[in-house]
């Protein structure tokens, strides 16, 4: 498992090659989150947003036979089209990399302590969060593999 | 007891600082009563502790509920609802 909270960018074909080693490995489901249009800062909690993730990532092995997993999230300045996020879950088969991924993706939206701040001409505002971020992360406590 | 405060995006912002070490009475020992007592300072903390304000709270980071007890020496942060991904 690797979780990293980082400014740098990152490479997915690497990080997903990194977890595709063992030969059990069967399936790979990658999400990467893009910067849409407007430049924004992030900011987070050093330290609990990576246990945060770690407890995300734990939850997603109890449900489904994750094999490997990494998560990368940056902070910091960000342009448009930047890489914001990583999700990369090998398992054997692809129902569990699928699910296993959207689940932690969901749940890192909704506890996973970073905030974006959007600059835009007019000024720099922060981001309010979204209602249907809950709805995606509540689904899961009813839907159970 | 003292404690440990920190506090993170619009929230340091408006109260323009990231954190503090403060003493707190006996009587303040929830993060709820924590939230009240720093609303009771007036001004601009009124407005950010404010009940209709969502303001969410962590514990030795992890996030808590406003029941959650606090102990001498904790770290407890205040934030608004997260918006990462």
């Amino acid at each position: 498992m690797k979780i990293a909270v980082q400014r740098e960018d990152f490479d997915l074909g690497a990080e997903v090659r990194a977890i595709s080693r063992d030969s059990k490995v069967g399936a790979v489901a990658s999400f990467v989150g893009l910067v849409r249009d407007v430049r924004m800062t992030l900011e987070h909690y050093p330290g609990m947003t990576e246990s945060a993730i770690r407890r995300i990532v734990e939850e997603a092995g109890g449900r489904w036979r994750v094999m490997d997993c990494t998560v990368i999230h940056r902070y910091g300045d960000l342009a448009p089209n930047d890489q914001i996020v990583l999700v990369a879950v090998a398992s054997a088969h692809r129902g569990d990399a699928f699910a296993a991924c959207e689940f932690i993706m969901d749940y890192l939206k909704t506890s996973a302590p970073f905030w974006k701040k959007e600059h835009r001409a007019g000024g720099a505002t922060w981001v309010e969060a979204r209602a249907t971020d809950d709805e995606a992360a509540e689904r899961w406590k009813r839907e159970r593999p | 007891m003292k404690v440990k405060v920190l506090f993170f995006a619009s929230l340091r912002e408006s109260l323009g600082r990231p954190q503090e070490e403060l003493e707190l009475p006996a009587n303040v020992n929830t993060v709820g009563a924590l939230r009240e007592h720093l609303r009771a300072r007036g001004g601009e903390w009124a407005s950010v502790f404010a009940p209709n304000r969502p303001v969410r709270a962590a514990v030795n980071q992890d996030m808590v509920q406003a029941a959650a007890t606090i102990k001498a020496g904790d770290e407890v942060a205040f934030f608004p609802p997260v918006t990462g991904g």
